[in-house]
């Protein structure tokens, strides 16, 4: 099977899987995330999409703006959902009653992944079933009004860790589910954002690609939520990685590789500041936040580099070996 | 009562069928396309939320109005040619 060249020419040839005029907010992250995902897969692709944003507008009866067989599933059970279809696709398979190659993804986005559907997510990948799993992560409940989620970042001002007078916005940090699902030592982790979008569409082939269950975690910006402007989708994806508020990095095997290293890492403040959520963190008395902030990022940031040491140290080991 | 089998199919809609409904109406900005500034680097397509940017033979076309929300990711992502934008955010109804 041929697979179109990774560039922006030749995948503009191919057909758009998921159509304008669905109903997400002007300048949302997702259904860019989404075109991309379904743009870089060469193969027919089945999908589940948890209850959240992406589910709810972009398939609003009696429309639909998939091009792809797609179901809808509860809050907490994407991962159950598609396990099922994949289970019964290679029962059909042993058979002798389908013979085309099809993949099987889940979409959620961070409350259905991070919170709701946690459970039904660990239990699929523990299974070892051939799917992937994309969490759309915007930081919080966007769809029903930016409530925190544990994807929400320390210090947001969402609905339910309102900053004011009583606390400085959500108290605790970030749950690092891309980690976590790396933990489940599952073939291929991998974390992205749209922006970037060569790493995207790669990390999607490469989780397609891989026997057995694959996660991919995409920092989907909110502008809603986020409180900025509706052009910034782009920009601050960018700003979350060159500041290691996000790094793209993958596990293939177990094996980490951090895809990009920023020449010069900018503070997060960078990142927080072009936010509404994180206003209040740039107020004098909370400026000790704002270190908090960037000491939660450091140590996230140097614990990869550590690990990514550590491998090519292995590496080199094995290599002198032989 | 009924067993699955006789159950009529649920909401099943025709694949794509959102393609006919309106987004453009949303718009408060429009983007314009300045041809003469594009270098077809085809960022505006890849980035747009909407699927609003026409592209044919691997070269863009006009915006696509009937699904174009007017956010304006295109106009910021631009690198337009020797400075200039190729595209431009103008205020709806003016």
């Amino acid at each position: 099977m041929s697979t179109t060249p990774l560039r922006l020419k030749e995948l503009s040839k191919k057909e758009d899987l998921l159509t304008g005029g669905h109903r997400l907010c002007a300048g949302c992250g997702a259904p860019i995330a989404i075109r991309q995902i379904m743009l870089a897969a060469d193969v027919p692709i089945v999908a589940a999409n948890a209850t959240g944003c992406l589910e709810v507008s972009t398939t609003i009866y009696p429309y639909s703006a998939w091009k792809i067989p797609w179901i809808h599933t509860a809050f907490e059970n994407a991962a159950a959902t598609i396990s099922g279809v994949e289970a019964m696709y290679r029962a059909l398979k042993r058979k002798g009653k389908i013979s085309e190659e099809i993949k099987f993804i889940a979409f959620g986005g961070d409350g259905g992944t991070y919170d709701i559907g946690f459970q039904s997510l660990s239990g699929a990948m523990e299974r070892g079933h051939d799917i992937v799993y994309v969490c759309y992560d915007n930081g919080a409940y966007m769809n029903t009004g930016i409530q925190r989620s544990s994807a929400t970042p320390f210090g947001a001002n969402t609905t339910t860790s309102p900053a004011g007078s009583v606390i400085p916005g959500k108290l605790q940090p970030r749950k690092n589910l891309t980690k976590i699902m790396a933990a489940h030592g599952i073939p291929y982790v991998a974390q992205t954002t749209p922006a970037h979008w060569r790493d995207l569409m790669t990390k999607v082939r490469k989780a397609l690609e891989v026997k057995g269950p694959a996660f991919i975690n995409i920092l989907a910006s909110c502008n809603r939520g986020w409180r900025t402007p509706t052009d910034r989708a782009i920009e601050d994806s960018k700003l979350a990685v060159e500041t290691c508020f996000w790094p793209l990095y993958e596990y293939e095997n177990g094996r980490l590789t951090i895809n990009y290293k920023p020449k010069e890492k900018k503070p997060v403040v960078e990142f927080l500041k072009t936010q509404g959520r994180f206003k209040h963190l740039f107020s004098p008395e909370n400026e000790h936040l704002l270190q908090h902030s960037q000491e939660l990022v450091d140590r996230e940031w140097e614990a990869l580099l550590r690990e990514e040491a550590m491998w090519k140290a292995e590496e080199e080991k094995e290599e002198q070996k032989d | 009562m009924k067993g699955w089998r006789e159950l009529e199919i649920g909401a099943v809609t025709e694949a794509g069928s959102a393609d006919e409904y309106n987004t453009g109406s949303w718009r408060a900005f429009r983007p314009r396309w300045i041809e003469e500034n594009c270098i077809q680097c085809l960022f505006c397509w890849i980035y747009c939320p909407d699927s609003a940017i026409t592209v044919k033979d691997g070269k863009r076309g006009e915006f696509d109005y009937k699904h174009c929300k007017g956010c304006g990711i295109c106009a910021v992502e631009c690198p337009g040619k020797k400075g200039k934008k190729a595209i431009v955010m103008e205020e709806e109804g003016k």
